[in-house]
């Protein structure tokens, strides 16, 4: 371990992180999950895949959700989304309780769910006709959409013709298109290169500069969390319980020159003690075995 | 040449191989055939007589088996008299590629023998006729059946039971009870043709429904999707390619019981015709019949493939070139199919 003392603490916010969010705290909460739990039926019993899960997400707030593989964080939002129903508890948007899948909690799935049928416009009007939108006013506000995603020159394009990256974005822009109070995103770059990825990230700052959406961002990518969010939710394993939420501390406008700043490593260090916690037992020695072909000159 | 190997696991074929394999295909059986029919030491188990000799039952242009030939012109040669003559045939239910080939043209100016019995485009026209009900009537039926079937699980519960224990009733064993209901005419005929097709066809087109990948109907959800719309903007749409093959698929076999239903009732169509010219023994006209049949088969689907192509562009990244064109000249200002962009967009 590396020492802590060139660091700052990951808490200690400049007085203008900390004035934004205390104006963040100030808008209402648009989203609040209140002691939600999922449990599955499973060969060997029950399995509690999330317990006690409560959080509450202010109008215009970036949220990521991280945590090791199997803490429950697709199920989590997939309950958010309505897609599943959970055993306990009740979720709340604008001081509603809702449950089953909505327009006002937009979603962006992980794999590519655009339909294949459909031209990127017509992708983007899907859920504007689906309102009752006329198909004139439906056209128009989809070109919009696609607009502020970058692709006017893709919207009469089939999916098929798009890279990865550019569908994300036409599937973000489907998601806007109705409205939504909240946006889900369920790791939506995960399938992304690591170049792609990053323009995506600094796309999505842009779009949600511009929109007035609460985002709920799932994720595994350290450094993706630090960059997007307000605030990161930190969950652990077995069962799924949030072990802490973290308000990131780097201030924005957010750019690729801060990953380097002290408050992004400090935050990054703490989500790595969080997620992969030090190992205190040293691993019993096992001894070497030699896959090297006999004669190979080793040491 | 290309250094591609012929044998390459789960590699495509270059387009010239492609098409060349194709040709293949048809020339191997014909070659075959061919060989069979002109080289006269392979097979040929029959004599035709030209010449009867002393034999007193021979006539001329009769096909004997060839041992009786020989054991009947020992007989002969061994009681002083003249040996009969003749040459190497093969059976009458085998004749040459060009006889047959001749037949395809003279199969369709062979005037009826009987009043009553029919030329070969009637018949042809007829039995198309009965295909084209038959189908259409049980496709009507069947693929909004189907699609209900696969959308919805308690509907599948309720029906699918029943049309599985259905379809394993052969359908030709209904006939006399469609003739009872709905006489000897076409009815009948059609109506085992929608048997044959409609309990296959629920299933099928259930079970493609079902294969619509969930994360597009979740998706569609979230976007305030309701159930009627599910269906009929998601479901329908997403497995409108599939269907379509299933469907190709599925007139194929509606051929199989054309034959089967025209015999049902007054035999009539291209069954009547086929069994007709075999009765006055012009199997040089049932083959050529049966290759019809083949040919317009064949044709068809080339046509609706060719068609499904045209319709489901979305399906796939490839245009080939007259896709291209074609999309262009039918798709309207819908489709730009443009080339592919390249990955990693940097706008």
């Amino acid at each position: 371990m590396t020492p802590a003392a060139d660091l700052p603490d990951y808490r200690s916010q400049s007085p203008a992180v900390a004035e934004r969010f205390r104006r963040i705290k100030e808008r209402p909460v648009v989203l609040e999950i209140d002691h939600l739990g999922r449990r599955f039926e499973g060969q060997h019993g029950p399995v509690t895949a999330l317990r006690d899960i409560s959080l509450r997400i202010h109008r215009r707030e970036l949220v990521c959700v991280i945590g090791p593989s199997g803490c429950g964080k697709s199920t989590l939002i997939r309950i958010v989304a309505g897609l599943d129903a959970p055993t306990t508890g009740r979720m709340l948007v604008d001081g509603k309780e809702t449950s089953g899948p909505c327009p006002e909690r937009g979603m962006v799935f992980q794999g590519y769910t655009l339909f294949p049928w459909l031209t990127v416009k017509r992708n983007v009007m899907f859920g504007l006709e689906m309102e009752g939108m006329g198909p004139d006013q439906a056209e128009a506000e989809a070109r919009q959409w696609i607009s502020l995603v970058g692709l006017d020159r893709f919207a009469e394009s089939y999916p098929h013709q798009l890279s990865g990256g550019m569908k994300q974005r036409v599937a973000i822009a489907r998601a806007l298109a109705p409205n939504p109070r909240v946006l889900l995103m369920d790791e939506p770059f995960g399938a992304l290169d690591a170049q792609t990825r990053a323009q995506m990230q600094a796309h999505l700052l842009e779009i949600w500069r511009n929109v007035d959406v609460t985002i709920l961002f799932i994720t595994h990518d350290l450094d993706e969390a630090i960059f997007l969010a307000d605030r990161i939710v930190v969950l652990k394993a077995n069962p799924g319980e949030i072990q802490e939420i973290i308000e990131v501390p780097v201030p924005r406008p957010r750019s690729l020159a801060q990953v380097s700043s002290p408050e992004f490593l400090a935050t990054r260090r703490r989500l790595d003690e969080l997620i992969h916690p030090p190992v205190t037992e040293p691993a019993e020695h096992l001894p070497i075995i030699r896959l090297t072909q006999a004669g190979d000159d080793v040491e | 040449m290309s250094r591609e190997p012929w044998f390459a696991v789960l590699r495509p074929l270059s387009g010239r191989r492609r098409a060349g394999l194709w040709f293949v295909s048809f020339l191997w059986p014909l070659l075959l055939w061919s060989a069979v029919s002109y080289v006269p030491f392979l097979w040929h188990p029959m004599i035709h007589v030209t010449a009867p000799g002393d034999v007193t039952w021979f006539r001329p242009d009769m096909l004997i088996d060839r041992h009786e030939f020989a054991r009947e012109s020992e007989k002969i040669l061994a009681a002083g008299g003249r040996a009969p003559e003749g040459y190497r045939a093969n059976p009458i239910y085998l004749p040459a590629p060009h006889c047959v080939a001749r037949a395809l043209y003279t199969a369709f100016i062979t005037k009826p023998v009987l009043r009553g019995d029919t030329w070969l485009h009637e018949s042809l026209w007829l039995s198309i006729q009965t295909i084209f009900w038959g189908f259409v009537i049980s496709s009507a039926v069947g693929v909004p059946l189907g699609i209900l079937c696969g959308s919805y699980a308690a509907l599948s519960r309720v029906t699918e039971p029943l049309v599985d224990f259905i379809r394993y009733m052969p359908a030709p064993a209904f006939g006399a009870l469609m003739v009872a209901i709905f006489g000897i005419y076409q009815e009948p005929k059609i109506a085992i043709i929608f048997i044959g097709t409609f309990f296959q066809q629920v299933l099928v087109v259930a079970n493609t429904v079902r294969k619509v990948d969930p994360a597009l109907i979740e998706a569609a959800q979230t976007l305030g999707a309701n159930r009627r719309k599910l269906v009929w903007r998601v479901i329908v749409p997403a497995s409108l390619p599939d269907l379509y093959n299933d469907l190709r698929i599925l007139l194929g076999w509606a051929w199989t019981y054309l034959i089967v239903a025209e015999v049902v009732g007054i035999s009539s169509g291209i069954t009547f015709f086929i069994n007709q010219q075999a009765k006055y023994r012009n199997f040089d006209n049932v083959y050529a019949a049966i290759l019809i049949i083949g040919f317009i088969g064949l044709l068809t689907d080339q046509i609706l493939a060719f068609v499904g192509q045209r319709l489901f562009v979305w399906r796939s990244g490839r245009a080939s070139r007259l896709r291209t064109l074609a999309g262009r000249l039918f798709a309207g200002r819908y489709v730009l199919l443009f080339p592919e962009e390249p990955e990693g967009d940097n706008t």
